[in-house]
């Protein structure tokens, strides 16, 4: 980079002898060189060697024996045991019997191993030299050379023609792969503006799988409602839940602050998006004396009597609401769609 | 028959018969060349730290998690075609589900060992991350990222964020209740990237979150595209490991120019080889007594159903915490929402978990060092760059803090307003306060080893002079340890130079080398580190009143 514009004698002072290679005797911080080997008792002692082979021995028994006890607790718990172990509590028999043998089993070979190492093996530290990664200057003169008549021979640089083409075409045909990509998926047009919901469907319980009427709604409690036709064994029953999930609740009229949702309420009983504005988190807690709704993923909180504005966390917009009324049977019903996208803001959205 | 009357003389001439062990080898190196390769190998001298043991962590994992990972793909279905539970689990008994989850159960609950082999996969998993994590901070804080190593700072890097992903893909792979859930808030953040968000989605689930088809691409992903690169830098690594040879700390008998340490066969051979059986052994034992991620608890995924106190895996808590704290900034303009409020989080992670690979680069810059470095720093050696590590941890750390906030909120009755500030506030002033501290905390520590050299160990031993005063015995330090202590390099700051040149004329100095010129100050200024003791100070010292 720029390094090269400043000047040579300001660059840090390269310390050639800070390691090792001490000039002299004098200098008080030399390099002592490598301390002496200081033997080991196993080294010295014949009998403490043979304590130590003993006990990598007795490690590696010990690693047979837990193998052998795997293959017994496989065989001889059922799947579906459940012990009490204290204090782990009530744990799968199976599970707790075969983790722990094949643990053992594993960790004895390795301290074993270690162990060996430790006490048996030599430990005489010795040193290697260390050779400059840099390519001595003559092999790079002589790779230049080589790349320079490689590349002379190929005409490369002469014959441009052929040069822009070549790198014309390597860098079109990865068009292709992106190409092919295409059909990951349909394109986005209007399906995240559209849910299920339209004029005249039913509230259905999720609870119940009724049709809700108004009299099943109460003050103070929080019930989940889902469009009229949409059946959990539908193809697309996940991906349509994702947009369509609703929420319920019963404000005294004169509570709700916002006059749009009175409106778009029937009697202080109001529908909102169950999908969280933030990332689309389904909101699940409600509390019943301040209408408050929080998600549990991230914990915006949104005030229900008042146009589900956010009130704490990261969410960036109210929660849409569903315009409902009731019908010539007294059932719940939409009187449209959403009038804004549920769920996260997107680009698009507007 | 012919052949036997040919082979004896072949073997003539008194020639004894190699052992099988040998002829095998003879074979093998006639079409592989093993024997160049052990020549140079065999005997490798490794270096003994404790810290060099945390990249061995991970490495291990790694192997562990390929090995159980092929045992469950032999039973997992990725699938998310529904089917009804009519399996041993009684509370699941005839709810709806995927495949995925369905299958997840069935090797939790019907496959013996099934449950023992997904909880070493996912320990394993957890572990395999924090291992990378610690070791790169090893790395980092000891200077060994620097040259020849910057490559391979840049391959453990990938490594470290594809292992992010890896892990991200497989959690989501069961279909459960909260898996899901964070598969629905990574929806949610890449709908919130401008222009193409929605189309990237669409893209990635194959329509309208969830679809049908993300478990089968994760899979693939999950198993085959991340773990094939990452196998590749993985094998890359090492291999860089073996060329560039191990670094070592500054001690008597070493220096830049060797590498002082124990041969490969045997102490490495079983002590790396016994290390890889201690990690999977300790593996085995958590999984078999801790239960990871009970899927059978939560549920499989409904888009409208969630449970509360919901947390990704910890390496994704930083990310999280960030999303939490955010407030809730939506522009709209022309038509167009701009979703501030999930895009910054999510560009800011982005660029705080890349500043970690860039660092190596800046560094060298400042310096303008072009040396090999294989002495490592100590830390303390090393303020600037240490307190800058301390700073980025602390900035992660708080991220997590921000991950957790429920968590916080419900066990040590904290407001989640107050945690959000908290977060919000010290995601910049942590780091701030982070690098000062560890800064001064640094200098000190070059103090000490200052007056160590100088003065000599404490002993503890108090003598009575003869006219009353007590003074404390100092020992000398070894020659060994007075090296130890005194060969750490110090650069000095880079100066501009004049503002004229010799003709008095005004010198061009560019901004750039201006900032140059700041940042080298602020690493090795006045007050950025302490000058190491000259001989002659200590000559003079010893030689004076040596007895102090």
């Amino acid at each position: 980079m720029s390094s090269q514009q400043i000047p040579e004698d300001n660059l840090p002072v390269v310390q050639e002898t800070a390691h090792g290679a001490v000039e002299g005797t004098d200098d008080p911080f030399a390099d002592p060189g490598l301390p002496a080997h200081k033997p080991r008792i196993q080294d010295l002692d014949e009998r403490a060697a043979n304590r130590s082979e003993r006990a990598v021995a007795f490690m590696f028994v010990l690693s047979m024996l837990s193998t052998v006890g795997f293959i017994a607790a496989y065989v001889i718990f059922p799947v579906d045991k459940i012990v009490y172990i204290w204090p782990f509590g009530h744990v799968s028999a199976l599970n707790f019997s075969l983790g722990l043998t094949l643990g053992f089993a594993l960790f004895f070979i390795g301290a074993g191993a270690v162990h060996w190492a430790r006490t048996l093996m030599s430990d005489v530290e010795v040193p290697a030299e260390r050779h400059p990664i840099e390519a001595p200057a003559e092999v790079k003169a002589q790779v230049m050379a080589d790349f320079k008549a490689g590349a002379q021979e190929s005409a490369i640089g002469r014959r441009k023609l052929i040069r822009t083409t070549l790198f014309g075409a390597l860098a079109l045909v990865p068009l292709s792969g992106v190409v092919l990509l295409r059909d990951l998926g349909p394109l986005p047009e209007k399906k995240l503006r559209s849910t299920l919901w339209a004029k005249g469907k039913l509230l259905v319980n999720m609870n119940t799988m009724e049709p809700l009427r108004p009299e099943h709604v109460a003050v103070g409690s929080l019930t989940f409602a889902m469009p009229e036709g949409l059946e959990e064994d539908a193809h697309d029953f996940q991906s349509q839940i994702a947009k369509a999930a609703l929420m319920i609740v019963r404000i005294e009229p004169d509570d709700i602050k916002d006059k749009r949702q009175r409106d778009w309420a029937h009697e202080g009983i109001v529908a909102f998006s169950k999908i969280c504005t933030h990332v689309g988190c389904p909101i699940s807690l409600y509390e019943q004396q301040t209408h408050h709704v929080l998600c549990p993923c991230h914990q915006s909180t949104f005030d229900l009597s008042d146009g589900a504005r956010v009130i704490f966390g990261p969410a960036g917009h109210p929660l849409p609401q569903l315009r409902i009324g009731v019908n010539s049977e007294g059932n719940l019903e939409a009187l449209g769609d959403f009038d804004e996208p549920v769920g996260p803001s997107f680009w698009e959205r507007g | 028959m012919s052949t036997e009357t040919t082979t004896p003389s072949a073997g003539q001439a008194g020639q004894r018969k190699a052992p099988a062990g040998e002829r095998v080898a003879d074979w093998a190196d006639g079409r592989l060349g093993i024997y160049g390769l052990a020549k140079a190998n065999m005997r490798k001298i490794f270096p003994d730290h404790w810290s060099f043991m945390l990249g061995e962590v991970a490495l291990y994992s790694f192997i562990i998690i390929i090995l159980t990972g092929v045992y469950l793909t032999l039973f997992f279905q990725p699938s998310m075609n529904e089917v009804v539970y009519h399996g041993p689990y009684e509370p699941m008994q005839g709810i709806r589900m995927s495949e995925a989850y369905a299958s997840t159960l069935k090797i939790s609950f019907e496959v013996r060992g099934g449950l023992l082999v997904r909880q070493i996969h996912h320990w394993a998993a957890l572990i395999f991350l924090a291992g990378m994590f610690v070791h790169m901070m090893r790395v980092f804080f000891t200077g060994a990222f620097r040259k020849p190593r910057e490559v391979n700072w840049l391959f453990g890097f990938l490594l470290f964020v594809l292992g992010m992903f890896t892990g991200f893909t497989g959690y989501s792979l069961p279909d459960d209740l909260l898996s899901g859930t964070g598969v629905r808030f990574t929806q949610g953040a890449i709908l919130s990237v401008p222009i193409v968000g929605t189309y990237i989605s669409m893209f990635l689930f194959g329509g309208e979150f969830p679809g049908h088809d993300f478990v089968a691409r994760f899979y693939s992903i999950h198993i085959l595209l991340l773990p094939g690169i990452m196998l590749g830098l993985l094998v890359a690594h090492l291999i860089l490991v073996f060329y560039h040879k191990h670094t070592q700390f500054a001690g008597p008998g070493k220096t830049n120019k060797n590498v002082v340490g124990m041969p490969l066969l045997p102490v490495y051979m079983a002590k790396a080889g016994g290390f890889f059986f201690l990690v999977f052994g300790i593996i085995a034992i958590i999984s078999a007594i801790a239960t990871i991620n009970p899927i059978w608890a939560l549920g499989p995924y409904r888009p409208d159903q969630v449970s509360t106190g919901a947390q990704p895996d910890w390496y994704m808590g930083f990310a999280e915490g960030l999303v939490r704290v955010m407030p809730g900034w939506e522009i709209v303009f022309w038509g167009h929402t701009l979703n501030l409020g999930v895009f910054i989080p999510l560009v800011l992670f982005g660029l705080v978990l890349s500043l970690p690979a860039v660092y190596p680069f800046l560094e060298s810059w400042i310096t303008g060092d072009k040396r090999e470095h294989h002495i490592l720093d100590r830390p303390r050696n090393a303020p600037t760059r240490t307190a800058l590590g301390v700073a980025w941890i602390t900035a992660y750390f708080i991220g997590l803090v921000g991950g957790g906030n429920d968590l916080w909120a419900t066990h040590f009755h904290l407001s989640l307003n107050a945690i959000s500030w908290f977060v919000r506030i010290f995601f910049f002033a942590g780091p701030v306060i982070a690098f000062i501290v560890t800064k001064r905390i640094c200098l000190g520590l070059q103090r000490r080893d200052r007056d160590k050299v100088l003065h000599g160990r404490e002993t503890g031993i108090i003598k009575r002079l003869p006219h009353g005063e007590f003074v404390e015995i100092h020992e000398p330090l070894s020659p060994g340890q007075l090296h130890t202590l005194t060969a750490h390099e110090q650069y000095k700051p880079v100066e501009l130079g004049p503002e004229v040149d010799e003709n008095g004329v005004k010198r061009k100095i560019s901004p750039v080398q201006k900032v140059r010129a700041k940042l080298s100050k602020g690493y090795f200024g006045e007050n950025n580190q302490i000058a190491k003791p000259t001989a002659e100070e200590y000559k003079e010292i010893s030689e004076g009143h040596g007895h102090h």
